[in-house]
């Protein structure tokens, strides 16, 4: 067999154009999974996008792989049809905020409890951009939209706890145009075997324009952004002298600043990334008294619910020789009449 | 008239000859109706009679124990010549307690025999029930003859020598009925011994208990002085094809069906979605247990979700099927458009229950024509087609599965409440007699796109993911006739709307005409029916014409598209009437299909029509032409 050469990030683009508004985040997450497509060596014909409705739902229209644009929230569902199907094919759920959380929140609960081995990525802008404008179920409290127009009176979920409660074993965040750490996180994604869930903090440049822009934007990102990594000590800032401690006396994560009070390094929490109580502590930080935390922030891999399947498939001889559907038919009692 | 059997006897009168036999067991959830009704059906069987069986179960997991709501039963019809119902009237009612008679004796035909346990008819009981009075005491039996026995003391008598406990010794109360009714028909007990040593096999004194009791049950009736209200009976053997047979439920048939339609068809993989419904979920249990044929179930957190990965797994090779009942059918809609717009194939098992909303979900009804047919947003036309009997369910099942693979499209398959739990003989077919369909994967880039279409059928290619060359986008957007793109162009939906409807019209081309089921092809009266009601028309049919009268019975498998020569056929008759099992529905489709004046026959009870209705129905037809 010949070794096919992989294809490159301009390979990966299908013939399609591309129809977002001018500046959407989606156009820099699709360029980020492109090259980390191109990256890892996937081959087209084996990987799949499926995802709901909404913007983001478009995405596997303009990668040069199988697509499948399902409805709305269903994609999950779809996906794990396809993965109990063909356990071989590499798939990524592409989903947004109101797709993923609001009209399919089950399917991505029962997606992240079974763990399928599958990708899913959460495009996290805040709000309904295909519908024009109405608030999502992450939008904050107060959001001023057609159809709040005296604001949302709505407490937003958090993807990340909401994730880990369903029991993700695989939660990571980025930022739509922090490219190379968004695709490291890709990266990460398509490596860790069972749901992968992602959420990506996506800007929508038409109905809620720089709504990240707390701990996005460039000259304020390296006090407001903690990007956690394994085995890593959790600090933070531009000279990397602000940190995370745990106040054992009333179990929290506080910030602190090397050198002052006494603070060393020795004092600085290390990311853990198999410790779950430390992901439900650290995807909870918000600014503007912490930052936030970005990154593999949990990935503590145990066996997929597609593996299990197709161990009780084989166990019970599925596929091993032609099983007698004759002798299934006469396996109780029959009479024959001459 | 009651009568009260003390001292065995000598000498006993022979045996009387009986054509067809309604026998219904009733007691307590806890008294082992199901079991006992499946043993003599099984013995029956055996026995070379035609049968029909049905069970009633109680809609309670555990209703407390005396209550009517926990009452269970199991009906058998069984005869010389064919049956094909459970049977309009009870000639045989055997009730362990007061809640049992109280809910069934309404069923027994006047002049017809109650087998009773005297040890439950005590005033506990009675409250228990609901009633008042003592029915064995006050005269309400009186149309009916009544055979009181102390069953309870009997079989006390009988397991005596094993030990059990007081609780287990009283579970061997439906052996000990169940062996009197064998005595009655002349059946044997070898069947149900073996069973039974095989069952308890590990607790060795509940076997010998209850092979006790079977056997002092039957030897009760061979010596009790009873000759005069019941001489025993003989039910000729039926005169059938020859072949090997068993007896099925439409829900293993049609499971059966699935496996074999999908191996038909060259799928290796067979993949159900499904969620939890009343009463649907027997099929997901039946498959769950075929593993080792190449099915994967899956059980999913919601209707929706087990529609959706059904696509998804055909999407992927499989052959996605997904199952429920009228509210989860409904839930589905939005998938199944978009099973419809992607054009995969699908096969959705509708098992009817009477509704609206949560109805009555043990009760049977086939009320989901209109939805199946019709309800979905937009034109998104598919395949429609039923079941008419148990048997039956299998062939459906092979013929939903080559509709579905060979037109690209999902079919949905009626069947009912009745017929996933009915069950009938049913001859073991010789797979090498049926034609296989193989699927053919498409794997040629030269030309490819998601939407080029077969020319005869119209469908498009099952393109697969993991095939080199092929790679491309599907969804539930509009795609462009022409390369399979997405598409706003006002004239390509048009033509995609019109090609859609074509397909599924086309498969008119392929499917049997529709044939006479009983009858001329031509005449005064055309009893036309779908699904479960066949039995019942049939013997109506049969009845009305042995009688004279000039009336045919048509039963329509395929309802979406209709059989090409279905409305030339109709209009052969003077008159058509149309017995169904919900407020009329296929009466509609066809006076709206064919203009004809089809005339409703409608029952809507949550019960299977009895023969003797659709006989009182054509008569009154035949009368008035």
């Amino acid at each position: 067999m010949t070794a096919v050469a992989p294809l490159t990030a301009k390979e990966w683009a299908s013939d399609q154009e591309v129809r977002w508004c001018p500046g959407c985040g989606d156009y820099a997450i699709l360029k980020a999974m492109l090259k980390t497509l191109a990256d890892i060596g996937n081959r087209p014909e084996n990987t799949v996008f499926v995802s709901g409705i909404g913007c983001a739902a478009r995405f596997p229209y303009y990668v040069a792989s199988y697509g499948f644009h399902t409805i709305h929230g269903r994609a999950p569902a779809v996906a794990t049809g396809v993965k109990l199907a063909n356990p071989e094919l590499d798939v990524w759920v592409i989903s947004g905020d109101g797709d993923a959380l609001s009209i399919g929140g089950n399917h991505l609960l029962h997606l992240l409890r079974r763990n399928v081995d599958v990708q899913f990525l959460l495009f996290n802008n805040e709000i309904y951009g295909l519908t024009k404008g109405q608030y999502s179920p992450t939008s904050r409290r107060g959001t001023r939209s057609p159809s709040t127009p005296m604001g949302s009176l709505e407490n937003p979920v958090s993807a990340g706890a909401f994730a880990l409660g369903a029991g993700a074993r695989f939660v990571a965040r980025s930022v739509d145009t922090q490219q190379v750490h968004l695709s490291g996180v890709l990266t990460r994604a398509h490596r860790h075997r069972g749901t992968s869930f992602v959420e990506i903090f996506q800007n929508c440049v038409v109905f809620n324009d720089g709504v990240f822009d707390d701990f996005t934007e460039k000259s304020i990102a390296p006090e407001r952004q903690l990007l956690v990594e394994n085995g890593k000590p959790l600090l933070f800032g531009k000279d990397r002298s602000m940190g995370i401690r745990l106040n054992t006396r009333e179990l929290r994560l506080e910030v602190v600043k090397l050198g002052e009070n006494g603070v060393t390094e020795q004092d600085i929490l290390v990311h853990d990334e198999t410790n779950r109580a430390l992901a439900s502590m650290l995807v909870a930080l918000e600014p503007p008294d912490f930052p936030v935390a970005l990154g593999v922030i949990y990935c503590d891999p145990i066996t997929t619910y597609d593996q299990d399947v197709y161990a009780q498939l084989e166990s019970a001889g599925a596929w091993k020789s032609e099983p007698d559907l004759n002798q299934l038919f006469r396996q109780e009692r029959t009479w024959t009449v001459e | 008239m009651t009568h009260t059997p003390s001292a065995p006897a000598g000498t006993r009168p022979p045996r009387e000859a009986r054509d067809a036999v309604v026998i219904r067991f009733a007691g307590d959830s806890g008294d082992g109706m199901q079991v006992t009704g499946t043993q003599f059906t099984v013995e029956t069987a055996l026995a070379g009679n035609d049968l029909s069986t049905f069970p009633d179960f109680p809609a309670e997991i555990r209703a407390p124990t005396g209550t009517t709501f926990g009452v269970s039963a199991f009906q058998i019809h069984f005869g010389s010549t064919d049956v094909t119902t459970a049977g309009d009237e009870l000639d045989v009612l055997i009730a362990m307690n007061p809640a049992a008679l109280k809910m069934n004796v309404r069923d027994l035909r006047v002049g017809g025999l109650v087998i009773v346990d005297t040890a439950a008819f005590i005033d506990r009981n009675f409250v228990k029930a609901g009633i008042t009075s003592n029915p064995l005491d006050d005269g309400s039996l009186a149309p009916y003859q009544v055979l009181k026995l102390d069953i309870t003391r009997l079989t006390m008598d009988a397991v005596k020598p094993f030990d059990l406990s007081n609780k287990e010794a009283m579970r061997c109360r439906n052996m000990w009925a169940l062996g009197l009714m064998l005595w009655m028909y002349g059946r044997d007990r070898d069947a149900t011994t073996q069973w039974m040593r095989k069952k308890f096999a590990k607790h060795e004194p509940i076997a010998q208990a209850n092979e006790a009791a079977l056997n002092a049950g039957h030897a009760y009736g061979e010596t009790a002085e009873m000759q005069d209200i019941v001489p025993g009976y003989t039910v000729a053997r039926a005169s059938v094809e020859p072949g090997t047979y068993k007896t099925v439920n439409g829900t293993e048939a049609l499971a059966w069906g699935l496996i074999t339609g999908a191996r038909k068809a060259g799928i290796r993989k067979v993949f159900l979605g499904a969620y939890p419904i009343t009463p649907a979920s027997a099929l997901l249990h039946t498959l769950a247990n075929l593993k080792k044929f190449g099915v994967i179930t899956f059980q999913a957190e919601d209707e929706i979700a087990a529609i959706c990965a059904a696509i998804g797994a055909s999407y992927a090779g499989a052959l996605g099927i997904t199952s429920s009942s009228g509210p989860g059918i409904a839930l589905k809609t939005e998938a199944l458009g978009l099973a419809v717009a992607t054009e995969l194939p699908l096969i959705v098992v509708n098992n009817q229950r009477a509704g609206p909303s949560t109805g009555m979900p043990t009760k049977t009804e086939q009320s989901d024509l209109f939805q199946a047919v019709y309800g979905r947003n937009a034109d998104s036309p598919l395949a429609v087609i039923s079941t008419a009997t148990p048997g039956d369910c299998f062939e459906t099942a092979i013929e939903a599965v080559r509709i579905a693979t060979r037109y690209m499209t999902p079919v949905m398959l009626l069947t009912d409440g009745y017929l996933a739990n009915a069950a009938e003989p049913w001859v073991l077919p010789d797979l090498d007699e049926i034609a296989p369909f193989p699927v053919e994967y498409r794997t040629d880039p030269e030309g490819f796109h998601p939407f080029l279409r077969d020319p005869e059928t119209l469908a498009r290619p099952w393109a697969l993911p993991g095939t080199p060359g092929l790679v491309h986008r599907i969804g539930g957007i509009e795609r462009s006739y022409d390369s399979g793109h997405i598409s706003y162009d006002p004239e390509n939906h048009e033509k995609m709307t019109k090609t859609r409807a074509a397909k599924i019209a086309g498969i008119a081309t392929d499917i049997p005409e529709q044939e006479v089921a009983l009858g001329e092809d031509s005449g005064k009266l055309a009893i036309v029916g779908w699904g479960s009601t066949h039995g019942a028309i049939h013997q109506a049919v049969r009845r009305a014409r042995e009688a004279g009268a000039d009336v045919s019975h048509i039963h329509i498998r395929y309802l979406s598209p209709f059989p090409r020569n279905l409305g030339a056929l109709l209009r052969r008759y003077d008159r058509v009437l149309v017995p169904e099992m919900n407020n009329g529905q296929l009466v509609h489709m066809l006076r709206d299909t064919f203009l004809i004046p089809a005339e409703p026959l409608t029952k809507v009870t949550g019960k299977p029509f009895k023969i003797s209705e659709i006989e009182h129905a054509i008569q009154a037809c035949l009368e008035g032409i």
